[in-house]
């Protein structure tokens, strides 16, 4: 009998565990800070452990996802955030959500030392850039000899009826990547002939891809020879053997900062601010520098392979508020053009 | 004298013991728990399929501004096109493969039919990522196409085919097992040929089994989105057309609105296939004898060739995944390396990933099998109370008809509204368990009813003359004989836990990432590499659990169902 | 004044008498429109065994299902030991139950089987050891205490199947066609096994079967049921000798029947050939009767003696039926066939050979006498 009790005894308690278990989510002891994120997956650990090293009492619990899908559900959770920050998107998807009214406005330890055009120019800000990435076209020698491809130089010849079929770009409704791009282009070529351009450049397009990465990876498996990427995707697979070369289109180079913000109704604004006073510290910067040719404090980049050193200058005069602000529109445009060849995911 | 004030003439009614009881209780319990996991959230999904951002009611304005946008129709040709074409060239190699099995005497049927069953293994984006790898403009074996793309239609087809092979073999199998040798003798009596035998008596035989098929495969090629998510390049269907409005745009509502139009399809399988099964079960008279197979030496020849080349299909599309996952770069350096298996510099979620994948396995295996189980008894055995009893039948049955990516969205709809109290599991593992316990739930269901439908109805009545509580002889008779059957469920569900994708895509969180979503998201990102890495290790580990399933079931049950290893000894009558 | 006597009496109200044991009242059991049970009263004594008989539909298992407590009657009353049942649930009746089916829990040894009714029941260990022991000594089984039931032999199965139900010391003890699924020759043995265990047990017993053989052979007395009713109570050879319906004599035993027309002075008139019954046999009401004669009941002879009721009659066949024949026979004037069951002596003696005629006496005494034709 005292056997059959402890035998139940013991049932019922498995059973608690095991609801127990089920039901409670994870540790709680320190703060848990809720951070959207649309950093590559491969920069993420680096960061993410040299803040948490900074601040022992804060974990932070990151949602990765394309700069479009972060903005989409950013957008989607307007009436009931549930992220505290958020951490490296595209400066043009926050300028959006700050138009939204979304954005609590915080001036981060340091931020004077920034470089101004990373700085949003309201005070306090509502935004703090923290680098750069800019369009990089990845083309692929070995694919392109076998197909008889000259290296193209500049945004026009890739519209060449040469081209068909050889070309893959991010969709920019889903990818930060693919968005500079297309503003970019608008901006350089004014928005009527931008979009005869693309319209040319659509002909051209084997698929639009769902991530920026996505292309520079095709081309490097020589899947597609030409891919439109950003530049730190396309020199890490260059330098992981692929068959690549870097193309910085001679026009100039799309770009688009990588920025930080507080959502307003966080309830973890403290620990918020300090992760947005370590984004613009120099020990982020020197992080920020591994990857990336552009950061925001100046002085600390320093050359990457594969990159030349004068990329900055490639740069286009980018009109963040205009970008930010005809988002929607162009986007719009975007998906009634060409959204036949998108992925299934855009 | 009036007849009612007679006691004798009272209409009567017995009371209710405490088994009943209790057993009424638990029937209740679990009806509402059903009601909760299943009616629950398609209810809400349904209001929401009316409803625009912010809540309000706009009648059937989400529907006629999907009807408008000339993708609806794309999608749903598209949808349509390929999931009868995979259809029929699926069941029509299953039927074959299951003839080859059941009716010729070709040596290694076995073996043949364990590779046969390996695809259900591998989550639906494995032969997609093989496909890529094979027929993609750098694959091995694009010659074969002719120039024709991988990335599309026929992507999509192959994968599909691929992927519901088992699940059509397995229905025609078991139809093929119902054939009655004495008709076959009597056709032979009547000096029938083969081929005339063959329609004869064969086809009609397994006509239903044909048609449950048809509509199973039919339903899972609509309503998955893993292959077409790979391998199908521009080419858009229903299923990733939800995906593309919840995830990529996040708008929910019009997700809802294509949800209720993947149903539509979904449910007519459903009734169609209950049909069938009903009809399938009667075919079977009890006097049938078991049809043994003659030798001939020309079509068993024929049947081992085909067989072998369908094997070697599966067996090469696993390899490929694995060939993908153990080289540097394809095509330009294939040295070996492990280095895709370094899963947290990608997409996904990392090694994180895969130990919560066993986690949530492990979870829906133990408390799903156990849970299913425990209702189909109480469905079964509740005295009193049928009305109960065949709502609950009903609500099991339900999420047959429910695609994976519809319920998945439903649940967000149901858990994730602000006033549900329930709304606490959202974004816990416990919400990825549940989902996947429902999504899986009518099979298993199915399966726990033939088994105790198999035992004697008198169990229990026995039980309550010798005045043993139910709970007793429940968990001292009926469960420890239905072992192997609470096992099959827990294989069930622990495989379908770790491949699933559609059910749990838009439920699972940081902290809760799944393998099998990784290797969509690593393969959104480009990293085709280790999203075919983390495939193989889903089949491996999927492969791994069934063989110890295996070894279990002969093991652990010849201790503990001597009695089952014995029954060929029973003596004759002295 | 009103006087006891005045006061109209409800049926079911009426107190049981002390000595009926298992009380049934009035039961009717509907399902849907259709009436399985038509008003059953029946009273079943302490110790006694009691076998409903009849054929397939007839009511009784479902009879039986209504005293266990696992079907509600639509009407009627049933008492158990002085106590109304009628509403209680199965769990909280005092029956033990036999199957069939056995209905033998398969991973359970032949020991444990025996025990499921007495462990967890605070009883010691030991005693429900030495119970189970006891029981199997009972069933002759105490060898295969250690075996599965799909190690035994059907007879052994239902054999534990019946020590299982006694375990617990039931006071009354229900069998469902108990012996059906066993062969002629296991089933013969088992009857006197179950009976000889049951008058030494001294439980009530209420067995239902379709076989009349072994109603015959076990029962204290006999329910013979037909379409929902009860056509007959009473002891084995009271419903052979005397069946109170046509039925009757049909289903228990075989029966030579004959329609024929009353006439004066205890006759009857078949066909062409004028019958005498017993005195007094023939006063009835209707002008139509049935006859009714067992095959053995018939004597067969060479010369036609000059005693009332002799037929002449061919032999159509002759069956043998091993131990006796069965002759045919095709009476001169009477529509009917008729069998008459002869010893293999008498068979030899008389040298009969189909295509001869024979005199057949139907003595007066044997012959029962029903009103109205048969159905």
């Amino acid at each position: 009998m005292q056997t059959k009790l402890t035998r139940r005894g013991a049932l019922l308690l498995a059973t608690l565990t095991l609801a127990g278990a089920i039901g409670s989510g994870p540790a709680t002891a320190a703060t848990e800070l809720v951070v959207y994120t649309a950093l590559e997956a491969d920069q993420i650990k680096a960061y993410k452990e040299g803040f948490e090293k900074q601040n022992p009492d804060i974990t932070i619990k990151l949602v990765r996802d394309s700069t479009g899908i972060i903005t989409a559900r950013l957008l989607a959770e307007k009436a009931n955030p549930q992220a505290d920050v958020v951490w490296r998107v595209a400066a043009t998807s926050l300028m959006l959500l700050d138009q939204e009214g979304m954005l609590d406005t915080y001036a981060p330890k340091g931020l004077e030392a920034v470089t101004a055009n990373f700085r949003d120019p309201k005070s306090p800000p509502a935004w703090t850039g923290m680098d750069a990435w800019m369009a990089t076209v990845a083309f692929n020698t070995v694919e392109a000899q076998k197909r008889n491809l000259p290296k193209p130089e500049s945004w026009k010849d890739l519209a060449k009826p040469i081209y068909k079929g050889a070309l893959v770009m991010p969709n920019p409704n889903s990818s930060g990547t693919g968005y500079l791009m297309v503003s970019s282009w608008l901006q350089l070529f004014g928005e009527a002939e931008g979009w005869k351009f693309m319209d040319a450049l659509h002909d051209n397009m084997a698929v639009y891809t769902h991530s920026g990465s996505k292309p520079a990876r095709m081309a490097a498996t020589g899947e597609y020879p030409i891919g439109f990427s950003f530049e730190y995707r396309a020199s890490s697979e260059k330098a992981k053997g692929a068959p690549i070369d870097l193309v910085f289109p001679k026009e100039g180079l799309g770009w688009d900062m990588e920025a930080t913000a507080i959502l307003k109704g966080s309830k973890r604004v403290e620990a918020a601010r300090k992760l947005v006073d370590f984004s613009v510290s120099r020990e982020a910067n020197e992080f920020y520098a591994k990857n990336f040719a552009v950061v925001a404090l100046p002085g600390v980049a320093k050359p990457l392979p594969h990159l030349p050193e004068t990329i900055a200058t490639m740069m286009i005069k980018n009109d963040f508020a205009w970008a930010a602000k005809n988002r929607e529109r162009i986007l719009k445009e975007w998906q009634t053009r060409y959204d036949g060849k998108s992925e299934p995911k855009s | 004298m009036i007849a009612t004030a007679e006691p004798g003439m009272r209409r009567r009614r017995l009371g209710a013991s405490r088994d009943d009881l209790i057993m009424r209780l638990g029937l209740g319990v679990g009806f509402l728990l059903l009601t909760l996991t299943v009616v629950a959230p398609l209810a809400t999904l349904l209001v929401k399929a009316f409803q625009d951002r912010a809540g309000g009611f706009v009648g059937l304005a989400n529907f006629l501004a999907y009807a408008e946008s000339p993708a609806l129709l794309r999608s749903l040709h598209h949808s349509l096109f390929v999931a009868l074409l995979a259809t029929a060239i699926c069941v029509t190699l299953a039927f074959a493969f299951a003839w080859c099995l059941t009716r010729s005497c070709m040596p290694a049927k076995g073996l043949f039919r364990a590779v046969a069953l390996v695809p259900i293994l591998a989550p639906s984006l494995l032969p997609a990522i093989s496909l890529v790898y094979l027929f993609g403009n750098q694959g091995l074996l694009k010659g074969l196409l002719f120039g024709a793309s991988i990335y599309g239609p026929i992507g999509i087809v192959m994968g599909e085919v691929f992927w519901t092979f088992p699940h059509a073999l397995i229905i025609l199998l078991t139809a093929f097992a119902t054939a009655d040798q004495r008709l076959y003798e009597a056709a032979e009596s009547l000096r029938a040929g083969r081929l005339r035998t063959f329609f004869a008596v064969t086809l009609p035989g397994v006509r239903y089994g044909l048609i449950s098929a048809a509509f199973v495969v039919f339903t899972l090629v609509i309503t998955d989105f893993g292959v077409p998510k790979v391998i199908g390049g521009h080419y858009n269907v229903l299923a990733t057309d939800v995906y593309k409005q919840v995830i990529g745009q996040q708008n929910f509502q019009m997700g809802a609105v294509v949800g209720l139009i993947l149903l539509v399809p979904a449910a007519l399988a459903f009734v169609a296939d209950r049909f069938a099964a009903g009809r399938q079960v009667a075919l079977l008279g009890a006097r049938s004898v078991p049809l043994a197979p003659k030798p001939s030496p020309a079509v068993d020849a024929a049947a081992a060739l085909f067989c072998t080349a369908v094997a070697v299909v599966i067996v090469g599309i696993i390899a490929v995944a694995a060939f993908a996952a153990s080289i540097k770069l394809w095509p330009y350096d294939l040295s070996f390396t492990l280095g895709h298996f370094d899963f947290d510099n990608v997409d996904g979620g990392g090694w994180g990933s895969y130990r919560n994948s066993l986690t949530l396995a492990g979870w829906s295996a133990l408390l799903g099998s156990l849970f299913v189980f425990t209702l189909a008894f109480l469905v079964e055995k509740t005295r009193g109370l049928r009305w109960l009893g065949a709502a609950t039948q009903l609500l099991a049955l339900l999420p047959l008809a429910v695609p994976g990516i519809v319920l998945g969205l439903a649940y967000i709809f149901f858990f994730n509204a602000p006033a549900n109290p329930l709304g606490a599991i959202y974004g816990t593992m416990a919400i990825l368990v549940l989902n996947t316990i429902v999504h899986f739930y009518a099979v298993a269901h199915l399966t726990a009813i033939t088994q105790l439908k198999q035992l004697d109805p008198e169990f229990e009545t026995v039980a309550v003359s010798l005045k043993v509580p139910i709970w007793r002889s429940f968990l001292s008779v009926t469960l420890p004989v239905s072992l192997p059957t609470v096992f099959e469920i827990a294989l069930y569900l622990f495989v379908n836990a770790m491949t699933t994708v559609s059910g749990v895509v838009f439920l699972y969180s940081p902290d809760t990432t799944l393998a099998s979503v990784a290797v969509l998201n690593m393969d959104d990102a480009g990293d085709t590499a280790p999203a075919a890495a983390m495939a193989l290790l889903i089949f491996t580990t999927s492969a791994a659990v069934r063989i110890v399933h295996t070894l279990v079931t002969r093991g652990l049950l010849a201790r503990t169902q001597a009695w089952r290893r014995r029954i060929t000894e029973a003596p004759r009558e002295a | 004044m009103v006087t006891l006597a005045d006061v109209p009496v409800p049926v079911g109200a009426a107190m049981p008498r002390p000595e009926a044991f298992l009380r049934l009242v009035d039961i009717a059991k509907q399902f849907g429109r259709f009436t399985a049970l038509h008003g059953i009263s029946l009273e079943v004594f302490k110790g006694e065994f009691i076998c409903c008989v009849g054929p397939s539909g007839c009511g009784k298992t479902t009879l039986l299902r209504i005293i266990a407590g696992l079907d509600a009657q639509t009407t009627g009353q049933v008492f158990q030991a002085g106590a109304e049942i009628s509403a209680l649930p199965a769990a909280r009746r005092d029956f033990g139950i036999v199957f069939q089916s056995y209905a033998l829990f398969p991973n359970l040894t032949v020991a444990r089987n025996v025990a499921f009714g007495i462990e967890n029941r605070g009883l010691a260990r030991l005693r429900v050891r030495e119970r189970v022991a006891e029981l199997l000594d009972l069933v002759g089984l105490a060898e295969q205490a250690d075996k599965f039931p799909a190690q035994l032999s059907g007879g052994q199965q239902q054999r534990v199947a019946l020590a299982r139900a006694l375990a617990p010391a039931p006071s009354l003890l229900l069998l469902d066609e108990p012996l059906s699924a066993l062969d002629a020759q296991v089933r013969a043995r088992l009857r006197g096994e179950i009976r000889a265990l049951q008058r030494r047990l001294g439980v009530t017993t209420v067995m239902v079967t379709h076989d009349q053989e072994e109603a015959l052979t076990m029962a204290d007395r006999i329910v013979v049921m037909a379409q929902g009713r009860i056509d007959q109570i009473g002891t084995p050879e009271q419903v052979y000798r005397h069946p109170a319906t046509p039925f009757v004599a049909e289903f228990l035993g075989r029966m030579n029947v004959l329609p024929g027309r009353r006439l004066p002075g205890d006759r009857v008139a078949v066909g062409d050939v004028t019958l005498h019954c017993a005195a007094g046999a023939c006063e009835g009401t209707t002008e139509t009767v049935t006859l009714c004669i067992r095959p053995e009941d018939i004597a067969i002879g060479r010369a036609s003696g000059d005693c009332a009721n002799m037929v002449s009659a061919r032999v159509e066949r002759l069956e043998f039926m091993g131990s006796y024949y069965t002759a045919h026979l095709a009476p001169r004037g009477i529509a009917a066939p008729l069998e008459a069951d002869l010893s293999a002596q008498a068979v030899r003696d008389l040298a009969l050979r189909p295509g001869e005629w024979v005199e057949a006496a139907l003595p007066r005494d044997r012959l029962r006498v029903f009103f109205g034709w048969p159905r």
